[in-house]
């Protein structure tokens, strides 16, 4: 029994050391800029007695582990979802209904939400659409892409170029950038979809981050950091949401002969991305019934056996990555015509975690799923706009906590199956 | 001949790169010799580790003490103690509940550890670039002038030195020690290690204290070496470092120093033929030319599939 209590001390005392060792020397010292020297200073008393009490409540519960957990198995269990409704929610029928409310939600949405809703709601169709994109990739092939971002740039810039030296317009550019986007994700996917999955990771994050440099570097055609600015805004059949339409157009207002209203240019926009969602989600729930969506599904669960059965595995993982990037490429072209602005800065490697977060959150492979983890991902960032400082830092340990939690995600989606009763 | 003088010269930058590189690389190698994972957040542990060591540095100058010996030994087992701490506590909390699951599961927990960390320097310390003066100034000049001539820095010569004695240690613990016999075991195979009375818990947590160990020495030679520091510098470090480890064959660790020395010296001749800012594309795609055609990486064993 004493040996007990002295091991349990012992693990104890070391806890409450490796506290102090890991939050002292970087939240307790603070390196400052006096003049020209570099001097060290310490934090505000509060952040040290906070840094010392949280050793000591270290201490204690290892100390009193074993206690504590007995303890807390006797404590009354928190309610949990009967397993009976959450087959229920996880089944494709029940989710297919679920979408399909959403789908009116959004569409009611604009006539009630204010301005700033309709936009944040914008934004959050946007990355449905990413994660969409990306979940054929990841969710659906089981290729680990961490370069996702990557294609969003090139379908960014490629309206972004189009229309700064063509002076194309926002209909005409959309296809051209989801082809610009396919193309480099069937050229970059053409050697790389050999390597196994981790070598994949790395390829396509080094490939993001090319993707990234040479736009900032090549300033001769993409304006460098500056980037490019002012593109067109999407028009409805030629006709301009502007105040003033450019030479030779009409606007939206001045046809109907209604009053101008700025609000009409963002419920316009965000029902552009309402539509290329629906899109995209029609495309894929088609594919997925397609012998190709079963063959992506076939091809993650085993390799072996997909070759066994005379299929190519090559061909399916690249149709699967040059969808993926076909559909980053719509939503890039999409978010440069609402920024109006496009600049490297936007494509960075936490965009590429932020739409990975979205699809693993949502549950791998299932589209409600993204749709829910979308609008929690970008709403709570835009929620907590007072601890404005603190958001990536909750963000990153969101992420944790939810893999530890709930790892197979919000909203999984069962397959349909059939299981022998004994 | 200036000419052979100047790509000397770039060798030799190169190579001190690489070295650091391979150094923080045999981190990530370890750790997925044994559990397959990528410990995302590495780069940030060096980060933390060249934080630390400008704290001490700046610390001992701020009571006068300007001795180099002993800033150096307190700069190592600073930033070394800090960062072992790190490497466990992340091994603990964000990686060790998800164990044996999906294995995109460990991926995001690490990518979300590594934007936490990130920012929890950047709230605490600010995002403005820090500079320390270099401790250890003067330089080695072989041929006829520093303009006309190769230049070894006495940080490089540093950073050589206690980069080939690190290994040296290495290897021989790994080869020779009785821990070193139980890693290999684990990497070899974990379950089977399991049963044959190898506390492989303990095991995998040792892999992470000793990467982060080796992050920690090169962010205080690295640190040295550059002067400045910002909290942004783990990433691309981290990048470079995971780069350098699939380069030479992921799980290797001859392979991860290989792999570091061959990128860092490509690194540098791509810097002085493109230009300073294509660095980081020709490290990128020297890496897909590598994949092409052996596709586990310069040392690596090719896996075999079952069933």
């Amino acid at each position: 029994m004493s040996s007990a209590i002295t091991k349990n001390l012992k693990i104890a005392f070391f806890s409450a050391l490796l506290v102090l060792a890991v939050a002292y020397p970087v939240l307790g010292l603070k390196l400052t800029i006096v003049g020209i020297k570099l001097e060290v200073q310490g934090a505000s008393s509060a952040a040290l007695w906070a840094i010392a009490a949280g050793a000591i409540a270290m201490f204690f519960w290892q100390l009193f582990r074993s206690q504590l957990g007995t303890a807390w198995s006797h404590a009354p269990k928190l309610p949990r979802m009967p397993s009976q409704a959450s087959d229920f929610l996880t089944q494709p029928s029940t989710q297919r209904w679920f979408i399909l409310a959403l789908v009116l939600v959004a569409l009611s949405w604009p006539f009630f939400g204010s301005r700033g809703a309709v936009d944040i709601a914008t934004l959050i169709l946007i990355y449905v659409m990413l994660g969409l994109g990306l979940n054929i990739v990841i969710g659906l092939a089981g290729l680990l892409d961490l370069g996702y971002v990557g294609f969003y740039a090139v379908g960014a810039y490629s309206y972004a170029l189009l229309s700064y030296y063509y002076g194309l317009g926002f209909w005409v550019c959309l296809p051209i950038a989801g082809l610009m986007a396919a193309f480099f994700g069937f050229i970059l996917g053409f050697p790389v979809l050999r390597l196994r999955g981790d070598y994949l990771a790395i390829v396509t994050l080094g490939f993001g981050e090319i993707i990234r440099i040479l736009l900032r570097n090549m300033t001769w055609l993409t304006g460098g950091p500056n980037g490019i600015s002012n593109i067109d805004k999407p028009t409805l059949f030629g006709l301009s949401f502007e105040r003033r339409a450019a030479e030779g157009m009409q606007t939206f207002h001045e046809f109907f002969g209604t009053a101008y209203q700025s609000i009409n240019k963002v419920i316009f926009l965000y029902l552009i991305a309402l539509l290329l969602v629906l899109i995209t989600l029609f495309v894929i729930n088609r594919l997925l019934r397609m012998p190709l969506g079963r063959a992506w599904e076939a091809l993650r669960e085993d390799e072996i056996a997909c070759r066994a059965l005379g299929m190519n595995p090559t061909v399916i993982k690249l149709s699967a990555f040059t969808l993926g990037a076909t559909f980053a490429g719509f939503a890039g072209s999409f978010f440069a015509a609402r920024q109006g602005l496009v600049t490297p800065e936007s494509f960075t490697f936490i965009e590429s975690a932020t739409i990975l977060a979205i699809v693993v959150l949502g549950g791998l492979g299932s589209q409600l799923g993204v749709i829910l983890a979308a609008v929690v991902m970008i709403l709570l960032p835009e929620l907590m706009r007072e601890f404005s400082e603190y958001r990536m830092l909750m963000f990153g340990a969101l992420m944790v906590l939810m893999m530890i939690w709930r790892p197979q995600g919000l909203m999984p989606m069962q397959r349909p199956h059939l299981e022998l009763k004994p | 001949m200036p000419d052979l003088y100047h790509y000397l010269q770039q060798l030799v930058n190169g190579l001190t790169v690489g070295s650091t590189y391979a150094l923080i690389a045999i981190g990530y190698t370890m750790v997925y010799g044994i559990i397959g994972m990528i410990n995302f957040a590495h780069g940030e542990v060096y980060m933390i580790g060249s934080y630390i060591t400008f704290i001490v540095i700046a610390g001992l100058a701020m009571f006068g003490i300007n001795s180099l010996p002993i800033l150096m030994i307190a700069a190592f087992a600073g930033s070394i103690i800090v960062c072992s701490a790190y490497g466990y506590s992340i091994e603990r909390v964000a990686y060790r509940p998800l164990r044996g699951g999906n294995r995109l599961i460990p991926l995001i927990s690490a990518i979300g550890m590594s934007i936490f960390l990130q920012n929890l320097v950047l709230l605490s310390q600010d995002s403005k670039d820090k500079a320390i003066p270099n401790p250890l100034p003067g330089n080695f000049v072989f041929g006829e002038s520093t303009m006309n001539g190769v230049v070894i820095s006495y940080i490089q010569v540093l950073i050589f030195v206690v980069t080939f004695l690190v290994m040296v240690g290495l290897t021989l613990f790994i080869s020779r020690s009785r821990l070193g016999r139980a890693c290999r075991a684990s990497a070899e195979d974990l379950k089977m290690a399991n049963l044959l009375g190898i506390n492989t818990n303990n095991i995998i947590a040792l892999t992470f204290v000793i990467g982060a160990a080796l992050a920690a020495v090169a962010a205080v030679l690295l640190g040295m070496q550059y002067g400045v520091i910002n909290p942004h510098l783990g990433f691309l470090a981290g990048i470079k470092a995971f780069t350098a480890a699939v380069l030479g064959g992921i799980g290797s660790i001859p392979g991860a120093v290989l792999g570091g020395l061959v990128l860092g010296v490509a690194e540098a001749f791509g810097a002085d033929i493109f230009g300073d800012q294509y660095k980081d594309v020709v490290a990128f795609s020297l890496l897909v030319l590598v994949l092409l055609f052996r596709p586990t990486g310069i040392l690596g064993r090719p896996e075999v599939e079952k069933v």
